[in-house]
């Protein structure tokens, strides 16, 4: 469950949780393995290194190879995570991911880490935007949007559980801790956070505390947001979206990626297939690509990922169904 | 030491494949003749001598590996699969039906024996990889074997599992290098020149072994040679031609990727049969 102070939150690291869990997860599975291209120290598997040497390769700066060298691993049983930036991981590794890991359907995690612009520092060539668009893409995958510290070492368990391929994307930025550690999380249900009637914030990942905190002002300017967070993109839980669209009638979907193909692209594929007739107005990137910043919270300022434009994009939405509702 | 009535049978059996592979092609309308006819020999001595598979139990643990890498020569690997046991040897006509198991390129999920999915090309060395790493976690002691084009090492990733068996010493991986020197455009020499190719898998440390890739002998020798590589992981460079045993198709680029029609394919199985009797009387 939520258990966050939004005005003075407690602040962790996503990658430092990931090690953690991975160590964890190693300890009590003697078949999970790490393939890793030269970023281990960046991304915190230097610790699964350290307790489990035997099962940590390093194959150098090579992520299409690692990908393949992890489906061997795969097929002969062990439970291989694949670790890399999420920049190089989806497109570097495309070919390897689609051929070897989806159509071959091989039991392999894909962690793309420093996803989104979380690194803000490197710039576009660092930055992972349309990730989650080409993985959706992918039959046979599942998908999983970290939020918090909290839901990222759950995650690393849940995939490790689950049998088949998975991408976990995570960002590298420190991140308000949202969640107890009471947090359920299950692959494929979404989480209803915050009641609410005139529309849903839907959310998927890292923004989910900006989110929260414009929910907090449209409350105080009178309209009740609901927030549902949405940390699986595959497979979707079409059920509790739909049931917010029938119920709030107006959504506005927040994403760390491009609405291309995103989480925006899910929800208005879904409505469409529905023949649902919701207003939805999108908080993510704009095909476009971003820049190099001093810190990630301006650059998510600066790319139209606060909360001032979530509240604008709700107050769109809501309007847009107050004068539908008026037509009728 | 392997007996005169060995070889002999596994000559028989590598013309078999031709035959067969270029059946399959010609009644499917479609398929890579070139480049099946240059590796019967290797599939032939792999798969009735080398190999240690259990046709009953195409999953056993303790198997040998064999990834196709170079997956567009399915028709001689299904058409090994059928005549080794793991399928019904009728179920080849079936190639390319939309509900037969036999895929355009390999499948691992659907065809039994297939031990990795390929097609696109360069993924074998780095799944190979991934195999022998498992398995010395697991204290197996299996093989994997590796068929990859030469056209196809012209691709980065092939040097990244190179790198990658090398560093973590892989030494139960035989990689075959089917070096017929035609690729779908041209010769390998004007596309994309690959020589001193022995030189360059010795610099990413492996042991190299050059034979006739047509000379049965030869094959099971470095076969069996590669078993005392030292730490080392293995690179077979068979020396072969493309389209062999049809004089019309051979060190044909044109061959590479087309079917024959029913007259060429006819006077392809008149040459491979008058050829088969010749080997077999010698």
């Amino acid at each position: 469950m939520l258990a966050v102070d939004l005005k003075n939150p407690k602040i962790a690291s996503i990658r430092e949780s990931y090690g953690k869990a991975l160590v964890k997860c190693g300890a009590e599975n003697d078949r999970i393995v790490v393939v890793s291209a030269d970023v281990s120290s960046s991304t915190m598997t230097k610790y699964f290194s350290e307790s489990c040497p035997e099962r940590f390769f390093n194959v150098g700066i090579a992520e299409a190879g690692m990908i393949d060298t992890a489906v061997g691993l795969a097929l002969e049983g062990f439970i291989p995570f694949v670790d890399a930036f999420a920049a190089l991981v989806c497109n570097r590794g495309l070919e390897q991911i689609k051929t070897c890991v989806s159509y071959a359907n091989a039991n392999v995690k894909l962690v793309g880490t420093y996803a989104g612009i979380s690194d803000y520092k490197d710039g576009p060539t660092h930055h992972s935007v349309f990730d989650i668009s080409v993985m959706r893409a992918m039959p046979n995958m599942a998908i999983m949007v970290s939020a918090d510290p909290v839901e990222t070492a759950k995650m690393v368990k849940i995939a490790a559980d689950y049998k088949g391929p998975v991408y976990l994307r995570l960002s590298r930025a420190d991140m308000p801790v949202l969640f107890s550690e009471d947090h359920e999380v299950t692959l494929g249900k979404g989480s209803i956070l915050l009641p609410g009637s005139d529309l849903t914030l839907i959310c998927s990942g890292t923004l989910l505390y900006r989110t929260l905190l414009a929910a907090r002002s449209l409350e105080k300017a009178g309209i009740s947001s609901r927030v549902l967070e949405i940390h699986t993109l595959k497979p979707l839980d079409t059920e509790i979206i739909l049931k917010c669209a029938r119920e709030t009638g107006a959504f506005v979907t927040i994403e760390e990626n491009s609405i291309i193909g995103g989480l925006f692209g899910a929800v208005a594929e879904l409505l469409a297939l529905n023949n649902m007739s919701v207003p939805v107005e999108p908080i993510g990137i704009r095909d476009r690509y971003a820049c190099t910043a001093m810190d990630v919270e301006s650059l998510l300022d600066f790319m139209g990922l606060d909360p001032v434009s979530i509240e604008e994009a709700a107050k769109k939405v809501f309007n847009i169904k107050k004068a539908g509702e008026k037509k009728k | 030491m392997y007996t005169e009535k060995q070889i002999t049978e596994l000559k028989k059996t590598a013309t078999w494949l031709r035959m067969k592979s270029l059946e399959i092609i010609y009644k499917r309308g479609a398929g890579h003749p070139g480049g099946c006819l240059s590796a019967a020999e290797i599939i032939a001595s792999l798969y009735f001598s080398k190999l240690r598979v259990d046709t009953s139990n195409p999953s056993w643990e303790k198997r040998d590996r064999f990834i196709l890498s170079k997956g567009h020569a399915s028709a001689i690997l299904y058409a090994a699969l059928a005549l080794r046991g793991f399928f019904d040897l009728n179920e080849l006509d079936r190639w390319g039906e939309l509900s037969c198991h036999l895929q355009g390129h390999p499948d691992r999920n659907k065809t039994p024996g297939v031990d990795m999915t390929t097609g696109t090309l360069g993924h074998g060395l780095n799944v190979a990889s991934g195999m022998l790493l498992a398995a010395r976690l697991k204290n197996l002691d299996f093989r994997t074997y590796v068929l990859m084009g030469d056209g196809e090492i012209q691709g980065g990733i092939i040097w990244e599992g190179a790198m990658t068996a090398a560093k973590f010493k892989l030494d139960k991986l035989t990689a075959i290098l089917d070096y017929n020197g035609v690729q779908l455009d041209g010769s390998v020499d004007e596309i994309m020149p690959l020589e001193p190719v022995a030189d360059k898998w010795r610099s990413f440390n492996f042991k190299v072994i050059t034979v006739d890739g047509h000379d049965i002998v030869q094959l099971l020798e470095a076969y069996d040679e590669a078993e005392n590589a030292d730490r080392r992981p293995t690179i077979i460079i068979a020396r072969t031609v493309k389209g062999k045993g049809v004089s019309f198709m051979e060190n044909q680029s044109k061959w590479h990727g087309v079917a024959p029609s029913k007259e060429q394919y006819e006077a392809a199985i008149a040459e491979l049969k008058k050829k088969g009797k010749e080997n077999a009387g010698c």
